[in-house]
């Protein structure tokens, strides 16, 4: 055994209801290393994490720090053995100041020393170079700086092992340099660090190794420099990359629909929520998708088409003629439609009946004034309960009763009545099961082929991509990277633009 | 066979009964058959009517019934806006009987000096409508575009509302003598029913004729359950909140009305004081959720009458005005203790045990 291990997990697992969270998985930790968590969405990396920290308790499995067996019960626990994690969201209060928020929760029955805190927390501040003084209040600083403030308490805490657990979602790219040169020096120090983030460039800037998960089990760990990009990507996805040669069947009788003007035209879009400005078309009768690793933004670009975010730079045509789009109505009333990706906190009214869940949007586009009449919307319902076959005890059930593929068809539902000419589907067959996945997709291309709807479908799971659309959009780390159209549609295409760079 | 037969209906009964009590509508019916058993077993005079003639020799009907029907108006009034505000914002205005002063002391303001003629009174009216939607306004901009919680939004005119009022009127009392202005709060001459009883159901009926004519039922629901969803249908859930707000501005200037014709004055520091706690009781009453989302206007309306039965009770039976409050809190804990989804669970796995056994001993 190497004699520089911090960290060592021995066949962990962790079991849910109905779900094995983690199985037998190994992790090492050295010290003086930083070490990416790497996984998609499901993969096991929080539910690791949290064992680790105390928040789960584990099923099986040992750990190890330094070759002590430690037993882990409780948060307590982990910072006694000198376990620390920063969260994405801090866990301080930006209401204390700098020097408060440091020591809050660990002088036991000693009285404040309000001299020696702020002594203190100044010889911290300055030796790890964290630009805030000690008596400020930590709401007046930068997030990145209250990351960091975060990650010095930490430290002052005799931390061996810290945790960053997606650190960089929320900062910019100077501030996320300052982080990285802050891990740098701690890792000099001799910290061991735990990093997990969705931004595959700096994994490479600044990790040594990585532990690729996937579906509760360990794909392996990897040196950063044995590990080209398209090969992390695709032990990620779970597909072989030298597999994947399976190219697509092209229908040579099928005539190229990007002809005439697009329905949709986005020139230099750009929202609030973060992302590179892009460009983006689509025609009629077209399926395509936005495609990239969780946290690539490809949410947030069709949210920014749909005003669901702030637009604040660039311009979309429809159908040739400029429109304005500054709330979701507005894109509804130009003929938009958006199924959200977070269908429980941006698709379903829970409360609301299946009835009043399917006609929200198109009783919305007719206004106050013009309420559809119960009988009406009580046709409407079992219509549409009929075509997408909803099993719900009846039209007046609330919707939050569904199972969550029928909770998805009352949502297709909704937008497919008010007629829209392009349907965003954001994620729409996450979390339910693989026959209404199929139907899903289905639908998608009957839309498209027999209606002449435009729709762009996105999932996380590449073979339903390929299986849907004829054109993919491809996104890395908020920017869009590339594009690739029906006769470069496989897996190893895909995934290799996913990756870029030095792949 | 007939036995197994018979069981199953014994079952289904119980089951139904169960399934009752989960209806919206259960609580303030339970509420209201207690009241009046109580009522029937204590004293049945509590129910008679009589028609006899005021001083003037005007017929006028008189009762305890006519009474809390006459007493609820007001609050019956208020509890509409406040089932929206609720559904809407998941909070609740407590400013509104402050408002009421507020609006009360308008109208006087208006019509102090000079001789008061139907105009005048229309006119009044009508500024104390635009005044009280303006403060409605101010708290809903509080509440739905700053994002203050509600009690605290509406706290701010709770504590100055009355010193506004006051203010409004140089802390004078105007006492307004023409009969004809307290037609509305007491009986128009040859109406034996009291004004106030006909301004309720005329509220009542508009706001059915506007939650069925239009969205606002929908929209205050969804925005209620799920704002982010909301917005991303298309509503905008801030000035739907906003909208709420307005309409329970216009719902006080209404009851104010009602109010200072009562009287044919206003006290300001006495004026509907409390009335804010009666109406968001009503709308707890009617079983809607204080936490907003769904509601039930019919519901809410029904509990308004039912908080002005329990008050008339109380009076009845000599219950001094100063320890009422502490017997409608003793029905408040009730309520609200059994409406919580921690005890509703329980209950509701007590009556599935009790059915079980039930039907286990009738097997045996």
């Amino acid at each position: 055994m190497e004699n520089n291990v911090l960290l060592q997990l021995n066949g962990i697992c962790k079991y849910f209801p109905g779900v094995r969270a983690l199985q037998n998985v190994d992790f090492t930790l050295r010290s003086g290393e930083i070490h990416a968590l790497m996984g998609e969405n499901g993969a096991g990396k929080s539910t690791l994490i949290k064992v680790l920290t105390g928040v789960y308790t584990k099923d099986g499995g040992n750990v190890r720090i330094e070759g002590n067996e430690a037993t882990i019960k409780s948060p307590q626990d982990a910072q006694n053995v000198g376990i620390s994690t920063v969260y994405q969201e801090i866990a301080l209060c930006p209401n204390l100041t700098v020097a408060e928020n440091m020591f809050i929760g660990r002088g036991k029955g000693k009285f404040t020393d309000w001299k020696m805190m702020n002594a203190r927390t100044t010889e911290l501040l300055t030796s790890l170079d964290i630009p805030a003084t000690a008596t400020q209040q930590l709401g007046s600083c930068s997030i990145a700086v209250q990351q960091m403030v975060a990650i010095a308490r930490a430290v002052d805490m005799e931390c061996k092992v810290l945790i960053l657990d997606e650190p960089t979602s929320s900062l910019d790219e100077s501030e996320v340099a300052k982080l990285f040169k802050l891990m740098r020096d701690l890792k000099a120090k001799g910290v061991g660090i735990i990093f997990v983030t969705h931004f595959l460039d700096q994994v490479y800037e600044v990790c040594d190794r990585i532990t690729v998960l996937r579906d509760g089990k360990l794909v392996g760990e990897y040196v950063i420099q044995d590990l080209p990009r398209v090969q992390l990507v695709s032990k990620m996805l779970g597909k072989e990359f030298d597999e994947m040669s399976d190219i697509k069947t092209v229908d040579p009788e099928a005539k190229d629909i990007k002809v005439g003007t697009p329905v949709i035209e986005c020139t230099g879009l750009q929202s609030d929520a973060g992302i590179k400005p892009f460009d983006f078309k689509i025609w009629k009768g077209e399926v395509n998708g936005f495609t990239g690793l969780l946290g690539s933004g490809r949410s947030e670009c069709v949210r920014s088409i749909f005003g669901a975010d702030r637009v604040i730079a660039g311009e979309v045509k429809i159908d040739g003629k400029p429109v304005k789009i500054k709330k979701p109505l507005d894109a509804m009333k130009a003929g938009i439609g958006y199924l959200p990706e977070d269908r429980k906190l941006d698709g379903i009214v829970a409360d609301l009946s299946v009835k009043d869940n399917i006609i929200l949007a198109y009783q919305v586009m007719k206004g106050w004034g013009h309420p559809i009449s119960k009988t009406k919307a009580e046709e409407i319902a079992q219509k549409y309960i009929k075509l997408l076959d909803i099993k719900t005890a009846s039209s007046e059930t609330p919707i939050g009763q569904l199972s969550g593929g029928n909770q998805q068809k009352c949502i297709l539902a909704r937008w497919l009545l008010t007629d829209p000419k392009y349907l965003i589907l954001d994620e729409p067959t996450r979390g339910i099961d693989i026959g209404t996945k199929v139907e899903i997709q289905k639908l998608a291309l009957k839309l498209a082929k027999e209606e002449g709807k435009s729709v762009t479908f996105i999932s996380s799971e590449l073979d339903e991509m390929i299986r849907t659309c004829s054109r993919l959009v491809v996104m890395r780390d908020r920017k869009v990277v590339g594009e690739l159209n029906e006769s470069e549609l496989t897996q190893s295409k895909i995934m290799e633009t996913i990756a870029g760079g030095e792949g | 066979m007939a036995q197994n037969g018979n069981q199953k209906k014994g079952g289904s009964f119980l089951e139904k009964l169960v399934a009752l009590t989960r209806k919206q509508f259960f609580i303030p019916i339970a509420a209201l058959t207690i009241l009046v058993l109580f009522n029937l077993i204590m004293d049945p005079s509590f129910f008679a009517i009589t028609l006899g003639t005021n001083s003037n020799g005007d017929p006028v009907l008189s009762g305890y019934l006519i009474t809390i029907l006459n007493n609820a108006s007001e609050l019956v009034i208020l509890a509409i806006g406040m089932t929206l505000v609720t559904s809407a914002s998941g909070g609740q205005d407590i400013s509104v009987g402050s408002a009421i002063a507020i609006a009360g002391s308008v109208m006087l303001r208006i019509l102090v000096g000079g001789p008061v003629n139907p105009g005048k009174i229309i006119l009044a009216f009508l500024v104390a409508c635009v005044v009280a939607m303006i403060f409605g306004a101010f708290n809903g901009v509080l509440v739905a575009y700053f994002k203050i919680q509600p009690m605290v939004a509406t706290l701010i005119l709770f504590t100055a509302g009355r010193s506004i009022a006051a203010w409004i009127n140089n802390n004078e009392l105007p006492i307004i003598s023409e009969p004809l202005f307290g037609y509305f709060g007491n009986f128009i001459p040859g109406v034996a029913l009291p004004t106030p009883v006909f301004i309720a159901i005329i509220c009542v009926i508009i706001i059915m004729l506007v939650l069925k004519f239009t969205t606002l039922g929908l929209y205050t629901q969804a925005v209620g359950i799920n704002p982010s969803s909301s917005r991303l249908n298309g509503i905008d859930p801030a000035k739907v909140k906003l909208i709420t707000y307005i309409i329970l501005g216009l719902c006080v200037a209404i009851a104010g009305f009602i109010k200072v014709s009562r009287f044919s004055t206003i006290n300001y520091s006495v004026i509907a004081k409390d009335i804010e706690m009666d109406a968001i009781l009503a709308v707890a009453l009617g079983g809607n959720s204080l936490g907003g989302g769904k509601f039930n206007m019919a519901s809410s309306i029904m509990g308004a009458y039912i908080i002005q039965f329990l008050t008339t009770t109380l009076f009845k039976f000599n219950v001094v005005s100063t320890a009422l409050p502490a017997y409608k809190a003793v029905v408040v804990i009730v309520l609200v203790v059994l409406s919580a989804p921690v005890v509703r669970e329980k209950l509701d796995s007590f009556w599935k045990k009790l059915s079980t056994k039930k039907s286990v001993k009738e097997a045996a």
